[in-house]
């Protein structure tokens, strides 16, 4: 049988996250590439709703990346999303299914190193707990 | 307005689990507005769910839609054919509009995926509290415009009573009482002789004791002549 290719989304926002993340590419770190990176205005802007229809469409893994929650560019936004990620986690806990596959993280837009660890730790879950459902229905 | 929460989603999952197509119908009045049943909940009540049918590889087809008032027949018209093309009606109004759903379509299965609550109001954003049980016969203009009936957990018209401490109730010392509340109240509108008047014993015939309650405006009433026309217009 054919290794799983882990499949994960990350929702990353466009200011001090997005920084992060051009940077730690052209400081030439490795980063894994099972990532689908959507840049969003906000880490508030992401809702619980994208976070599901990202899980129900076929992703192991979800994670949003927002600036740190004391500097973040639109001052709440990370909290926002921060909150609607742990939403997400007690309703995913609701229906049995591991409230690990979603994640937030925050970062500094100098922070070059956290993005590849955020990678692999993401991918790292989406390998150990495979798709959603293993065995029934695959989309 | 009325506040409604969602029901947990294992009970959901229970309900609806003999039935294929489901038609998942919010409201987009109150339980919108308490973050219940509005057209985000809809959505995210079907991803969810659908996430749990994929994890535990089961089957099902949503549809997700949201009407303008759930507990007015019109406008639950206006998605007649769905409800009718469905197996099951997942209401996510209050309970109103999943008995409206059922009055009209009495043939369809219509459950509920909201528990509704009370006649509450926003306190902040994320916080709702109630304010009124709609016992049919209000008295706040005596009480300087607070409930007792609703927000003293003995519900007593002559408060406060020997549990009041520090401005708590002592059922719940998270919750204040509210008998201290009308006090502060009405000493803010030197209003403090109608809390040293005595208030006799309520009557309770014109709330929930007696059994269905239904208010009549007969000047609002369609005539039979009236009803005629509107069906075939209809």
């Amino acid at each position: 049988m054919a290794e799983h290719r882990p499949r994960v989304v990350g929702f990353c926002c466009e200011k001090h996250a997005m920084d992060a993340v051009v940077l730690s590419s052209r400081s030439g770190r490795k980063i894994d590439a099972s990532v689908r990176l959507v840049q969003v205005p906000c880490a508030g802007r992401v809702d619980g709703m994208h976070i599901l229809r990202a899980l129900e469409d076929g992703a192991d893994a979800v994670f949003v990346l927002g600036c740190l929650e004391k500097n973040c560019y639109y001052d709440t936004g990370s909290i926002e999303g921060r909150k609607r990620v742990n939403y997400v986690k007690s309703m995913l806990a609701e229906a049995g299914v591991e409230q690990e596959r979603v994640e937030m993280f925050n970062v500094a837009s100098s922070n070059a190193w956290m993005y590849p660890e955020v990678v692999s730790k993401m991918v790292e879950v989406a390998k150990r707990l495979g798709p959603i459902g293993r065995g029934g229905e695959e989309r | 307005m009325i506040v409604a929460k969602r029901k947990p989603l294992k009970e959901i999952a229970e309900m609806i689990a003999p039935f294929n197509k489901i038609a998942v119908i919010g409201c987009r009045s109150c339980v919108a507005i308490c973050l219940a049943g509005g057209e985000k909940e809809v959505k995210m009540l079907i991803s969810a769910l659908k996430v749990k049918n994929k994890k535990e590889g089961r089957k099902q087809e949503f549809e997700g839609l949201v009407v303008e008032r759930q507990c007015e027949r019109e406008w639950v018209k206006e998605v007649e054919d769905k409800i009718l093309g469905s197996d099951l009606v997942l209401s996510m109004a209050c309970s109103l509009g999943c008995q409206t759903i059922g009055d009209m379509y009495p043939q369809k299965l219509s459950f509920p995926g909201l528990n509704t609550g009370m006649f509450g109001v926003p306190e902040e954003q994320g916080v709702w509290s109630e304010m009124c049980v709609g016992c049919g016969n209000c008295i706040i203009h005596t009480t300087g415009g607070i409930c007792p009936i609703s927000r003293c957990a003995k519900s007593m018209l002559n408060g406060p009573c020997g549990g009041s401490a520090n401005g708590k109730c002592e059922v719940n010392l998270e919750v204040d009482c509210a008998w201290t509340a009308i006090y502060d109240r009405l000493k803010l509108q030197n209003r403090l002789d109608l809390i040293e008047a005595v208030t006799p014993a309520k009557d309770w015939s014109t709330s929930h004791a007696g059994g269905r309650r239904v208010y009549v405006r007969e000047d609002a009433k369609l005539v039979p002549h009236q009803k005629k026309g509107r069906e075939a217009v209809q």
